[in-house]
Protein backbone atom coordinates (compact mmCIF):
# COMPACT_ATOMS: atom_id res chain seq x y z
CA UNK A 1 0.00 0.00 0.00
CA UNK A 2 1.27 3.48 -0.69
CA UNK A 3 -0.18 6.66 0.52
CA UNK A 4 0.16 9.98 -0.92
CA UNK A 5 -0.51 13.05 1.01
CA UNK A 6 -0.62 16.48 -0.21
CA UNK A 7 2.48 15.26 -2.37
CA UNK A 8 3.51 18.52 -3.98
CA UNK A 9 7.05 19.56 -6.09
CA UNK A 10 7.81 23.14 -7.03
CA UNK A 11 10.85 23.85 -9.88
CA UNK A 12 11.04 27.78 -8.85
CA UNK A 13 7.59 28.90 -9.92
CA UNK A 14 6.72 26.14 -12.04
CA UNK A 15 4.20 23.81 -10.12
CA UNK A 16 4.85 20.04 -11.27
CA UNK A 17 2.72 18.09 -9.05
CA UNK A 18 0.31 19.76 -7.06
CA UNK A 19 -1.26 18.85 -3.86
CA UNK A 20 -1.84 14.67 -4.86
CA UNK A 21 -3.44 12.41 -2.27
CA UNK A 22 -4.18 8.60 -3.49
CA UNK A 23 -3.90 5.75 -2.06
CA UNK A 24 -2.53 2.84 -4.22
CA UNK A 25 -4.34 -0.50 -2.78
CA UNK A 26 -3.00 -3.89 -3.14
CA UNK A 27 -4.30 -6.69 -4.92
CA UNK A 28 -4.72 -5.00 -8.27
CA UNK A 29 -3.26 -2.94 -10.79
CA UNK A 30 -3.71 0.90 -10.17
CA UNK A 31 -3.08 2.69 -13.44
CA UNK A 32 -1.44 6.14 -13.55
CA UNK A 33 -2.51 8.12 -16.54
CA UNK A 34 -1.68 11.69 -17.41
CA UNK A 35 -0.11 13.00 -20.84
CA UNK A 36 3.62 13.57 -21.14
CA UNK A 37 4.65 16.37 -18.69
CA UNK A 38 1.67 15.58 -15.93
CA UNK A 39 4.09 15.06 -13.44
CA UNK A 40 3.74 11.37 -13.18
CA UNK A 41 7.80 10.59 -13.26
CA UNK A 42 8.02 13.43 -10.90
CA UNK A 43 5.65 11.97 -8.99
CA UNK A 44 7.51 8.29 -8.55
CA UNK A 45 10.76 9.71 -8.43
CA UNK A 46 9.13 11.44 -5.27
CA UNK A 47 7.60 8.00 -3.91
CA UNK A 48 11.01 6.47 -4.01
CA UNK A 49 12.46 9.41 -2.22
CA UNK A 50 14.49 10.24 -5.02
CA UNK A 51 13.45 13.98 -5.25
CA UNK A 52 12.46 15.37 -2.77
CA UNK A 53 8.37 17.01 -1.89
CA UNK A 54 8.48 20.62 -1.77
CA UNK A 55 5.15 19.54 0.71
CA UNK A 56 3.50 16.78 1.54
CA UNK A 57 3.89 13.28 2.45
CA UNK A 58 4.20 9.63 0.71
CA UNK A 59 3.99 5.98 3.24
CA UNK A 60 5.23 2.92 2.01
CA UNK A 61 3.26 0.67 4.32
CA UNK A 62 2.99 3.16 6.65
CA UNK A 63 6.73 4.21 6.70
CA UNK A 64 9.33 6.96 5.00
CA UNK A 65 10.82 5.37 2.29
CA UNK A 66 14.21 6.14 3.80
CA UNK A 67 12.88 3.80 7.10
CA UNK A 68 12.75 0.94 5.49
CA UNK A 69 16.01 -1.21 6.08
CA UNK A 70 15.83 -3.33 2.42
CA UNK A 71 13.98 -1.38 0.50
CA UNK A 72 13.85 -3.45 -2.58
CA UNK A 73 12.48 -6.31 0.00
CA UNK A 74 9.48 -3.85 0.24
CA UNK A 75 9.20 -1.71 -3.55
CA UNK A 76 10.74 -2.48 -6.50
CA UNK A 77 10.59 -0.30 -9.61
CA UNK A 78 11.25 0.31 -12.91
CA UNK A 79 11.63 4.15 -14.12
CA UNK A 80 14.05 4.33 -17.36
CA UNK A 81 14.60 1.03 -18.60
CA UNK A 82 19.02 2.94 -18.71
CA UNK A 83 18.74 3.18 -15.30
CA UNK A 84 21.80 0.66 -14.99
CA UNK A 85 25.53 0.83 -15.91
CA UNK A 86 25.97 0.17 -19.83
CA UNK A 87 29.59 -1.38 -18.75
CA UNK A 88 28.54 -3.90 -16.57
CA UNK A 89 27.16 -7.09 -17.49
CA UNK A 90 23.23 -7.61 -17.08
CA UNK A 91 24.29 -10.42 -14.01
CA UNK A 92 26.85 -8.27 -12.59
CA UNK A 93 24.27 -4.77 -12.62
CA UNK A 94 21.40 -6.83 -10.84
CA UNK A 95 24.06 -8.61 -8.12
CA UNK A 96 25.56 -5.66 -6.70
CA UNK A 97 22.17 -4.04 -6.20
CA UNK A 98 21.20 -7.85 -4.73
CA UNK A 99 23.89 -7.58 -2.40
CA UNK A 100 23.24 -4.07 -0.87
CA UNK A 101 19.84 -4.93 0.08
CA UNK A 102 21.10 -8.51 1.05
CA UNK A 103 19.25 -10.83 -1.53
CA UNK A 104 20.45 -14.36 -1.96
CA UNK A 105 23.08 -14.10 -5.23
CA UNK A 106 20.47 -17.20 -6.86
CA UNK A 107 17.79 -14.81 -7.02
CA UNK A 108 19.88 -12.54 -9.60
CA UNK A 109 19.89 -15.92 -11.79
CA UNK A 110 15.95 -16.42 -11.13
CA UNK A 111 14.74 -13.41 -12.00
CA UNK A 112 16.86 -12.91 -15.35
CA UNK A 113 15.05 -16.32 -16.22
CA UNK A 114 12.03 -15.27 -15.32
CA UNK A 115 11.65 -12.52 -17.81
CA UNK A 116 13.83 -14.38 -20.29
CA UNK A 117 17.27 -12.63 -19.86
CA UNK A 118 19.74 -15.98 -18.97
CA UNK A 119 21.10 -16.21 -22.51
CA UNK A 120 22.30 -12.87 -22.16
CA UNK A 121 23.15 -12.15 -18.51
CA UNK A 122 26.83 -12.21 -19.25
CA UNK A 123 26.58 -9.57 -21.57
CA UNK A 124 27.35 -6.22 -21.20
CA UNK A 125 23.81 -4.42 -20.89
CA UNK A 126 24.44 -1.52 -23.46
CA UNK A 127 24.45 -3.67 -26.28
CA UNK A 128 20.66 -4.59 -24.94
CA UNK A 129 17.99 -3.40 -27.22
CA UNK A 130 15.52 -1.38 -25.90
CA UNK A 131 13.37 -4.28 -25.27
CA UNK A 132 16.17 -6.31 -23.49
CA UNK A 133 17.09 -3.14 -21.49
CA UNK A 134 13.46 -2.78 -20.41
CA UNK A 135 13.37 -6.32 -19.24
CA UNK A 136 16.37 -5.56 -17.18
CA UNK A 137 14.97 -2.94 -15.59
CA UNK A 138 11.93 -5.23 -14.87
CA UNK A 139 13.88 -7.99 -13.65
CA UNK A 140 15.76 -5.41 -10.81
CA UNK A 141 12.53 -4.28 -9.98
CA UNK A 142 11.56 -7.95 -9.07
CA UNK A 143 15.01 -8.99 -7.25
CA UNK A 144 13.68 -8.66 -3.64
CA UNK A 145 10.37 -10.41 -4.46
CA UNK A 146 8.68 -6.95 -3.40
CA UNK A 147 5.18 -6.84 -2.65
CA UNK A 148 4.90 -3.41 -3.98
CA UNK A 149 6.03 -2.83 -7.82
CA UNK A 150 6.17 0.77 -9.77
CA UNK A 151 6.26 0.92 -13.35
CA UNK A 152 7.05 4.22 -15.10
CA UNK A 153 6.00 3.50 -18.71
CA UNK A 154 6.77 -0.46 -19.24
CA UNK A 155 5.30 -0.36 -22.62
CA UNK A 156 7.51 2.02 -24.19
CA UNK A 157 9.35 1.18 -27.05
CA UNK A 158 8.69 -2.32 -26.68
CA UNK A 159 7.17 -4.81 -29.45
CA UNK A 160 3.81 -5.91 -29.61
CA UNK A 161 5.40 -9.82 -27.97
CA UNK A 162 6.84 -7.85 -25.26
CA UNK A 163 4.13 -5.16 -24.04
CA UNK A 164 1.60 -8.13 -24.46
CA UNK A 165 4.47 -10.16 -22.12
CA UNK A 166 4.12 -7.15 -19.50
CA UNK A 167 1.05 -7.04 -19.32
CA UNK A 168 0.07 -10.30 -18.41
CA UNK A 169 3.30 -10.14 -16.11
CA UNK A 170 1.17 -7.34 -14.02
CA UNK A 171 -1.81 -8.71 -13.99
CA UNK A 172 -0.20 -11.68 -12.84
CA UNK A 173 1.71 -10.10 -10.01
CA UNK A 174 -1.38 -8.56 -8.80
CA UNK A 175 -3.47 -11.85 -8.84
CA UNK A 176 -0.86 -12.34 -6.05
CA UNK A 177 -1.91 -9.80 -3.70
CA UNK A 178 0.78 -7.51 -4.87
CA UNK A 179 0.15 -3.73 -5.15
CA UNK A 180 1.07 -2.37 -9.09
CA UNK A 181 1.29 1.03 -9.63
CA UNK A 182 2.32 1.60 -13.30
CA UNK A 183 1.82 4.90 -15.14
CA UNK A 184 1.40 5.48 -18.93
CA UNK A 185 -0.25 8.34 -21.38
CA UNK A 186 -2.46 5.90 -22.84
CA UNK A 187 -5.30 5.45 -22.15
CA UNK A 188 -5.84 2.30 -24.44
CA UNK A 189 -2.66 0.45 -22.66
CA UNK A 190 -4.75 1.08 -19.05
CA UNK A 191 -7.96 0.08 -20.19
CA UNK A 192 -6.32 -3.53 -20.83
CA UNK A 193 -4.15 -3.49 -17.70
CA UNK A 194 -5.31 -1.71 -14.96
CA UNK A 195 -8.26 -2.42 -12.53
CA UNK A 196 -7.88 0.97 -10.60
CA UNK A 197 -7.13 4.49 -12.62
CA UNK A 198 -5.80 7.33 -10.95
CA UNK A 199 -5.35 10.61 -13.75
CA UNK A 200 -3.55 13.53 -13.39
CA UNK A 201 -3.28 16.68 -15.43
CA UNK A 202 -0.47 19.48 -14.92
CA UNK A 203 0.47 17.81 -11.56
CA UNK A 204 -3.20 17.83 -9.91
CA UNK A 205 -5.41 14.88 -9.50
CA UNK A 206 -8.21 14.73 -12.22
CA UNK A 207 -9.70 11.46 -11.58
CA UNK A 208 -9.21 8.86 -8.72
CA UNK A 209 -12.02 5.89 -9.53
CA UNK A 210 -12.04 2.04 -9.91
CA UNK A 211 -11.74 1.38 -14.25
CA UNK A 212 -15.56 0.10 -14.45
CA UNK A 213 -16.50 3.57 -12.82
CA UNK A 214 -14.24 5.45 -14.91
CA UNK A 215 -15.33 3.98 -18.32
CA UNK A 216 -19.25 4.60 -16.73
CA UNK A 217 -18.46 8.07 -16.48
CA UNK A 218 -16.54 9.20 -19.07
CA UNK A 219 -17.17 7.41 -22.07
CA UNK A 220 -20.24 9.50 -23.66
CA UNK A 221 -22.92 6.76 -24.62
CA UNK A 222 -25.25 7.97 -27.00
CA UNK A 223 -27.93 5.76 -29.44
CA UNK A 224 -27.05 5.10 -33.10
CA UNK A 225 -29.86 4.30 -35.63
CA UNK A 226 -30.64 4.34 -39.25
CA UNK A 227 -34.00 4.69 -40.95
CA UNK A 228 -35.27 5.49 -44.18
CA UNK A 229 -37.33 7.97 -42.85
CA UNK A 230 -35.47 10.79 -41.43
CA UNK A 231 -37.52 13.94 -41.72
CA UNK A 232 -40.33 11.86 -39.24
CA UNK A 233 -38.07 10.05 -37.59
CA UNK A 234 -36.39 13.81 -36.41
CA UNK A 235 -39.78 15.61 -36.03
CA UNK A 236 -41.07 12.58 -33.50
CA UNK A 237 -37.64 12.79 -31.83
CA UNK A 238 -38.33 16.96 -31.57
CA UNK A 239 -41.32 16.51 -30.06
CA UNK A 240 -40.45 14.57 -27.42
CA UNK A 241 -37.53 17.03 -26.71
CA UNK A 242 -34.43 14.87 -28.07
CA UNK A 243 -31.90 15.98 -30.72
CA UNK A 244 -30.78 13.79 -33.46
CA UNK A 245 -27.26 14.59 -34.99
CA UNK A 246 -25.97 13.77 -38.51
CA UNK A 247 -23.36 11.32 -37.98
CA UNK A 248 -22.39 11.55 -41.58
CA UNK A 249 -23.02 8.22 -42.48
CA UNK A 250 -26.78 8.42 -43.30
CA UNK A 251 -27.26 7.35 -39.64
CA UNK A 252 -28.11 9.50 -36.69
CA UNK A 253 -27.01 9.94 -32.97
CA UNK A 254 -28.81 10.74 -29.75
CA UNK A 255 -27.62 11.99 -26.75
CA UNK A 256 -29.24 11.42 -23.00
CA UNK A 257 -31.64 8.65 -23.98
CA UNK A 258 -31.87 4.90 -23.90
CA UNK A 259 -32.27 2.32 -26.44
CA UNK A 260 -35.55 1.31 -25.05
CA UNK A 261 -37.23 4.61 -24.90
CA UNK A 262 -36.33 5.66 -28.30
CA UNK A 263 -36.86 2.15 -29.45
CA UNK A 264 -40.36 2.15 -28.07
CA UNK A 265 -41.17 6.21 -29.04
CA UNK A 266 -40.60 5.46 -32.76
CA UNK A 267 -42.97 2.28 -32.79
CA UNK A 268 -45.69 4.48 -31.77
CA UNK A 269 -44.76 6.40 -34.72
CA UNK A 270 -44.60 3.42 -37.26
CA UNK A 271 -41.23 4.57 -38.27
CA UNK A 272 -38.88 1.88 -40.15
CA UNK A 273 -35.61 1.38 -38.43
CA UNK A 274 -32.75 -0.57 -40.08
CA UNK A 275 -30.37 -0.14 -36.72
CA UNK A 276 -30.88 0.99 -33.41
CA UNK A 277 -27.81 0.49 -31.35
CA UNK A 278 -26.33 1.87 -27.87
CA UNK A 279 -22.64 3.26 -28.63
CA UNK A 280 -20.18 4.50 -26.81
CA UNK A 281 -17.13 6.91 -27.44
CA UNK A 282 -13.45 5.33 -26.62
CA UNK A 283 -11.77 5.86 -23.73
CA UNK A 284 -9.00 7.57 -25.08
CA UNK A 285 -11.15 10.26 -26.58
CA UNK A 286 -12.54 10.88 -22.82
CA UNK A 287 -9.15 10.90 -21.40
CA UNK A 288 -7.74 13.40 -24.22
CA UNK A 289 -11.05 15.12 -23.24
CA UNK A 290 -10.40 15.26 -19.65
CA UNK A 291 -6.36 16.56 -19.72
CA UNK A 292 -7.26 18.81 -22.34
CA UNK A 293 -10.29 20.29 -19.62
CA UNK A 294 -7.39 20.90 -17.33
CA UNK A 295 -4.84 22.32 -19.68
CA UNK A 296 -7.94 24.92 -20.32
CA UNK A 297 -8.97 25.49 -16.77
CA UNK A 298 -5.93 26.34 -16.11
CA UNK A 299 -4.80 28.46 -18.69
CA UNK A 300 -8.48 30.90 -18.42
CA UNK A 301 -7.71 30.76 -14.80
CA UNK A 302 -11.56 28.72 -14.30
CA UNK A 303 -12.77 30.36 -17.39
CA UNK A 304 -12.36 27.18 -19.36
CA UNK A 305 -14.75 24.30 -20.24
CA UNK A 306 -15.75 22.84 -16.37
CA UNK A 307 -15.23 19.38 -17.67
CA UNK A 308 -11.70 18.99 -15.60
CA UNK A 309 -13.31 20.66 -12.48
CA UNK A 310 -16.24 18.62 -12.31
CA UNK A 311 -14.39 15.32 -12.18
CA UNK A 312 -11.99 16.47 -9.85
CA UNK A 313 -14.32 16.93 -7.43
CA UNK A 314 -15.63 13.57 -8.57
CA UNK B 1 18.95 1.27 7.97
CA UNK B 2 20.53 -0.28 5.40
CA UNK B 3 23.52 -2.74 6.28
CA UNK B 4 26.73 -1.55 5.98
CA UNK B 5 28.90 -4.71 5.20
CA UNK B 6 26.25 -4.92 2.35
CA UNK B 7 26.35 -1.47 1.00
CA UNK B 8 30.42 -2.36 0.72
CA UNK B 9 30.16 -5.59 -0.72
CA UNK B 10 27.62 -4.03 -3.19
CA UNK B 11 30.28 -0.90 -4.09
CA UNK B 12 33.25 -3.55 -4.41
CA UNK B 13 31.13 -5.85 -6.80
CA UNK B 14 30.28 -2.54 -8.50
CA UNK B 15 33.77 -1.67 -8.59
CA UNK B 16 35.81 -4.89 -9.87
CA UNK B 17 33.16 -5.27 -12.88
CA UNK B 18 34.03 -1.97 -14.47
CA UNK B 19 36.80 -2.59 -17.09
CA UNK B 20 37.70 1.26 -16.23
CA UNK B 21 38.75 0.20 -12.73
CA UNK B 22 41.38 -2.15 -14.27
CA UNK B 23 42.70 0.41 -17.00
CA UNK B 24 42.86 3.55 -15.04
CA UNK B 25 44.66 1.68 -11.88
CA UNK B 26 46.86 -0.05 -13.96
CA UNK B 27 47.87 2.97 -15.79
CA UNK B 28 48.80 4.86 -12.55
CA UNK B 29 50.90 2.38 -11.37
CA UNK B 30 52.58 2.19 -15.11
CA UNK B 31 52.62 5.34 -15.84
CA UNK B 32 54.34 6.44 -12.14
CA UNK B 33 56.78 3.40 -12.28
CA UNK B 34 57.57 3.90 -15.82
CA UNK B 35 58.51 7.65 -15.58
CA UNK B 36 59.89 7.40 -12.66
CA UNK B 37 62.45 4.80 -13.99
CA UNK B 38 62.99 6.91 -16.96
CA UNK B 39 63.96 10.15 -14.76
CA UNK B 40 65.97 8.35 -12.37
CA UNK B 41 68.06 6.86 -15.09
CA UNK B 42 68.37 10.32 -16.78
CA UNK B 43 69.30 11.98 -13.52
CA UNK B 44 71.98 9.19 -13.02
CA UNK B 45 73.71 10.16 -16.74
CA UNK B 46 73.73 13.69 -16.05
CA UNK B 47 74.19 14.21 -12.16
CA UNK B 48 77.58 15.83 -13.09
CA UNK B 49 75.60 18.66 -15.26
CA UNK B 50 72.97 19.53 -12.19
CA UNK B 51 73.61 22.95 -10.89
CA UNK B 52 75.73 23.04 -7.27
CA UNK B 53 72.50 23.63 -5.31
CA UNK B 54 70.68 21.05 -6.77
CA UNK B 55 72.94 18.94 -6.05
CA UNK B 56 73.47 19.81 -2.03
CA UNK B 57 69.92 18.75 -2.03
CA UNK B 58 69.37 15.39 -4.13
CA UNK B 59 66.44 13.86 -2.77
CA UNK B 60 66.98 10.30 -4.81
CA UNK B 61 63.50 9.03 -3.04
CA UNK B 62 61.39 12.17 -4.99
CA UNK B 63 63.14 11.52 -7.94
CA UNK B 64 61.76 8.01 -8.32
CA UNK B 65 58.94 9.38 -7.44
CA UNK B 66 58.61 11.99 -10.76
CA UNK B 67 56.54 9.56 -12.21
CA UNK B 68 53.33 10.74 -9.78
CA UNK B 69 52.71 13.86 -12.04
CA UNK B 70 51.19 11.65 -14.49
CA UNK B 71 50.30 8.51 -12.57
CA UNK B 72 48.45 10.94 -9.86
CA UNK B 73 45.89 11.94 -13.26
CA UNK B 74 44.84 8.34 -13.61
CA UNK B 75 43.92 8.33 -10.24
CA UNK B 76 41.79 11.34 -10.33
CA UNK B 77 40.41 9.38 -13.51
CA UNK B 78 39.77 6.81 -11.49
CA UNK B 79 38.51 8.36 -8.53
CA UNK B 80 35.87 10.73 -10.77
CA UNK B 81 34.98 7.44 -13.31
CA UNK B 82 33.95 5.23 -9.66
CA UNK B 83 31.11 8.48 -8.77
CA UNK B 84 30.66 9.88 -11.71
CA UNK B 85 29.58 6.84 -13.86
CA UNK B 86 26.61 6.59 -11.27
CA UNK B 87 25.09 9.98 -12.91
CA UNK B 88 26.39 9.27 -16.37
CA UNK B 89 24.28 5.90 -16.71
CA UNK B 90 21.20 6.77 -14.60
CA UNK B 91 22.45 4.40 -12.73
CA UNK B 92 21.95 6.70 -9.51
CA UNK B 93 18.59 6.12 -9.10
CA UNK B 94 18.75 2.51 -8.91
CA UNK B 95 21.44 2.82 -6.57
CA UNK B 96 19.67 5.15 -4.37
CA UNK B 97 16.29 3.27 -4.68
CA UNK B 98 18.39 0.79 -2.97
CA UNK B 99 20.20 1.44 -0.36
CA UNK B 100 18.21 5.59 0.17
CA UNK B 101 20.48 6.02 3.29
CA UNK B 102 22.64 9.37 1.18
CA UNK B 103 25.66 8.91 4.17
CA UNK B 104 25.79 5.28 3.75
CA UNK B 105 25.87 4.98 0.17
CA UNK B 106 27.94 7.40 -0.40
CA UNK B 107 30.67 6.84 2.55
CA UNK B 108 30.44 3.36 1.17
CA UNK B 109 31.55 4.08 -2.19
CA UNK B 110 34.28 5.87 -0.92
CA UNK B 111 35.13 3.28 1.57
CA UNK B 112 35.86 0.89 -0.98
CA UNK B 113 36.95 2.50 -3.74
CA UNK B 114 39.81 5.02 -1.08
CA UNK B 115 40.88 1.45 0.11
CA UNK B 116 41.36 -0.47 -3.78
CA UNK B 117 43.01 3.71 -4.25
CA UNK B 118 45.12 3.52 -1.17
CA UNK B 119 46.31 -0.33 -2.19
CA UNK B 120 47.59 0.30 -5.49
CA UNK B 121 49.18 3.35 -4.29
CA UNK B 122 51.18 1.66 -2.14
CA UNK B 123 52.18 -0.92 -4.31
CA UNK B 124 52.82 1.79 -7.02
CA UNK B 125 55.16 3.99 -3.95
CA UNK B 126 57.24 0.84 -3.18
CA UNK B 127 57.07 -0.35 -6.88
CA UNK B 128 58.58 2.91 -8.49
CA UNK B 129 61.11 3.63 -5.27
CA UNK B 130 62.79 0.51 -5.97
CA UNK B 131 63.02 0.81 -9.15
CA UNK B 132 63.80 4.07 -9.19
CA UNK B 133 67.03 3.38 -7.05
CA UNK B 134 67.99 0.47 -8.81
CA UNK B 135 68.66 2.28 -11.59
CA UNK B 136 70.34 5.63 -9.68
CA UNK B 137 73.19 3.61 -9.22
CA UNK B 138 75.68 5.58 -6.54
CA UNK B 139 73.24 8.17 -6.21
CA UNK B 140 70.75 6.23 -4.53
CA UNK B 141 69.29 5.71 -0.86
CA UNK B 142 67.84 3.24 0.62
CA UNK B 143 64.50 2.08 2.00
CA UNK B 144 66.69 1.94 5.73
CA UNK B 145 68.02 5.52 5.82
CA UNK B 146 65.99 8.31 8.04
CA UNK B 147 62.51 9.35 6.64
CA UNK B 148 62.70 7.10 3.65
CA UNK B 149 60.31 4.74 4.86
CA UNK B 150 58.32 7.43 5.12
CA UNK B 151 58.05 9.19 2.24
CA UNK B 152 57.97 5.73 0.47
CA UNK B 153 54.48 5.10 2.71
CA UNK B 154 53.40 8.84 1.96
CA UNK B 155 53.69 8.15 -1.57
CA UNK B 156 51.01 5.47 -1.28
CA UNK B 157 49.16 7.51 1.16
CA UNK B 158 49.00 10.34 -1.11
CA UNK B 159 47.80 8.66 -4.43
CA UNK B 160 45.08 7.11 -2.36
CA UNK B 161 43.83 10.29 -1.14
CA UNK B 162 43.76 12.06 -4.68
CA UNK B 163 41.35 9.33 -5.64
CA UNK B 164 39.38 9.88 -2.80
CA UNK B 165 39.42 13.95 -3.35
CA UNK B 166 38.73 13.31 -6.92
CA UNK B 167 35.62 11.01 -5.41
CA UNK B 168 34.09 14.01 -3.35
CA UNK B 169 34.69 16.28 -6.63
CA UNK B 170 32.50 14.32 -8.82
CA UNK B 171 30.02 13.84 -6.40
CA UNK B 172 29.76 17.74 -5.64
CA UNK B 173 29.94 18.31 -9.66
CA UNK B 174 27.58 15.37 -10.62
CA UNK B 175 29.48 14.71 -13.86
CA UNK B 176 32.78 12.51 -15.17
CA UNK B 177 33.41 14.47 -17.94
CA UNK B 178 33.12 17.86 -15.84
CA UNK B 179 34.87 16.77 -13.41
CA UNK B 180 37.70 15.78 -15.18
CA UNK B 181 37.93 18.85 -16.61
CA UNK B 182 38.16 21.09 -14.24
CA UNK B 183 40.73 18.48 -12.56
CA UNK B 184 42.86 17.14 -14.56
CA UNK B 185 44.04 20.61 -16.06
CA UNK B 186 44.05 21.99 -12.32
CA UNK B 187 46.39 19.41 -11.38
CA UNK B 188 48.82 18.93 -14.33
CA UNK B 189 48.44 22.78 -15.60
CA UNK B 190 47.62 25.08 -13.15
CA UNK B 191 49.06 23.60 -10.22
CA UNK B 192 52.59 22.91 -11.70
CA UNK B 193 52.58 26.38 -13.31
CA UNK B 194 51.39 28.59 -10.48
CA UNK B 195 53.87 26.87 -7.75
CA UNK B 196 56.29 28.33 -10.05
CA UNK B 197 55.25 31.87 -9.99
CA UNK B 198 56.54 34.29 -7.84
CA UNK B 199 53.50 35.56 -5.41
CA UNK B 200 51.06 32.61 -6.61
CA UNK B 201 53.24 30.52 -4.76
CA UNK B 202 52.25 30.87 -1.83
CA UNK B 203 49.13 30.12 -2.62
CA UNK B 204 49.55 27.46 -4.58
CA UNK B 205 51.36 25.95 -1.92
CA UNK B 206 48.33 25.17 -0.29
CA UNK B 207 46.75 23.62 -3.11
CA UNK B 208 45.97 19.79 -2.26
CA UNK B 209 48.76 18.22 -4.69
CA UNK B 210 51.46 20.34 -3.63
CA UNK B 211 51.26 19.81 0.06
CA UNK B 212 50.23 16.63 -0.06
CA UNK B 213 53.71 15.79 -2.29
CA UNK B 214 55.74 17.36 0.40
CA UNK B 215 55.27 13.69 2.40
CA UNK B 216 57.54 12.19 -0.07
CA UNK B 217 60.59 14.50 0.26
CA UNK B 218 63.32 13.17 2.64
CA UNK B 219 65.52 16.41 2.09
CA UNK B 220 64.29 19.07 3.05
CA UNK B 221 63.46 21.72 0.37
CA UNK B 222 64.94 19.40 -1.76
CA UNK B 223 66.23 19.69 -5.53
CA UNK B 224 66.76 23.57 -5.07
CA UNK B 225 62.84 24.05 -4.05
CA UNK B 226 61.43 26.92 -1.29
CA UNK B 227 61.29 26.23 1.74
CA UNK B 228 57.20 25.59 2.61
CA UNK B 229 56.38 26.85 5.96
CA UNK B 230 55.10 23.40 6.67
CA UNK B 231 56.91 19.61 7.14
CA UNK B 232 56.19 16.66 5.65
CA UNK B 233 53.14 15.66 8.03
CA UNK B 234 51.99 18.98 8.43
CA UNK B 235 51.68 18.82 4.04
CA UNK B 236 49.50 15.41 4.08
CA UNK B 237 47.88 17.41 7.13
CA UNK B 238 46.23 20.18 4.47
CA UNK B 239 45.86 17.48 1.81
CA UNK B 240 43.71 15.85 4.53
CA UNK B 241 41.50 18.86 5.21
CA UNK B 242 40.98 19.08 0.87
CA UNK B 243 39.63 15.60 0.79
CA UNK B 244 37.65 16.33 4.08
CA UNK B 245 36.12 19.44 2.47
CA UNK B 246 35.75 17.88 -1.08
CA UNK B 247 33.49 14.58 0.71
CA UNK B 248 31.57 17.04 3.03
CA UNK B 249 30.53 19.07 0.01
CA UNK B 250 29.71 15.75 -2.32
CA UNK B 251 27.40 14.61 0.66
CA UNK B 252 25.70 17.99 1.33
CA UNK B 253 25.00 17.75 -2.75
CA UNK B 254 23.94 14.44 -2.57
CA UNK B 255 21.88 15.29 0.77
CA UNK B 256 20.18 17.99 -0.69
CA UNK B 257 19.82 17.72 -4.42
CA UNK B 258 17.25 15.81 -6.08
CA UNK B 259 18.92 12.51 -7.93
Amino acid sequence: MIELEGLTKRFGTKTAVDRLSFTVRPGMVTGFLGPNGAGKSTTMRMMLDLDAPTSGTVRIDGRHYRELDEPLKYIGALLDAKALHGGRTAYHNLLCLAQSNRIPERRVGEVLDLVGLSAVARKKSKNFSMGMGQRLGIAAALLGDPRILMFDEPVNGLDPEGIHWIRNLMKHLATEGRTIFVSSHLMSEMALTADHLVVIGQGKLLADMSMADFIQRNSRSYVRLRTPQRELTRDVLASAGLTAVDAGDGALEIDGESTERIGELLAEHRVVLHELSAQRASLEEAFMQMTAGAVEYHAHDGAGPQWGADVKGA
Amino acid sequence: MASVPAVLRSEWTKIRTVASTVWTLAGALVVTVAVGAGLSALMRAQFDNLPEFERATFDPTVISFSGMVLGQLAMVVFGVLVVGTEYGSGMIRTSLAAVPQRATFLFGKVTVAGLLALAVGLVTSFLSFFVGQALLGEHRTSIGEENVLRAVIGGGLYMGLMAVFSMGVAAMLRSSMLSLGILVPFFFLVSQILSAVPGAKEVARYFPDQAGSKIMQVVPNAMGQDPAPYGPWGGLGIMLLWVAAALAGGYVVLKKRDA
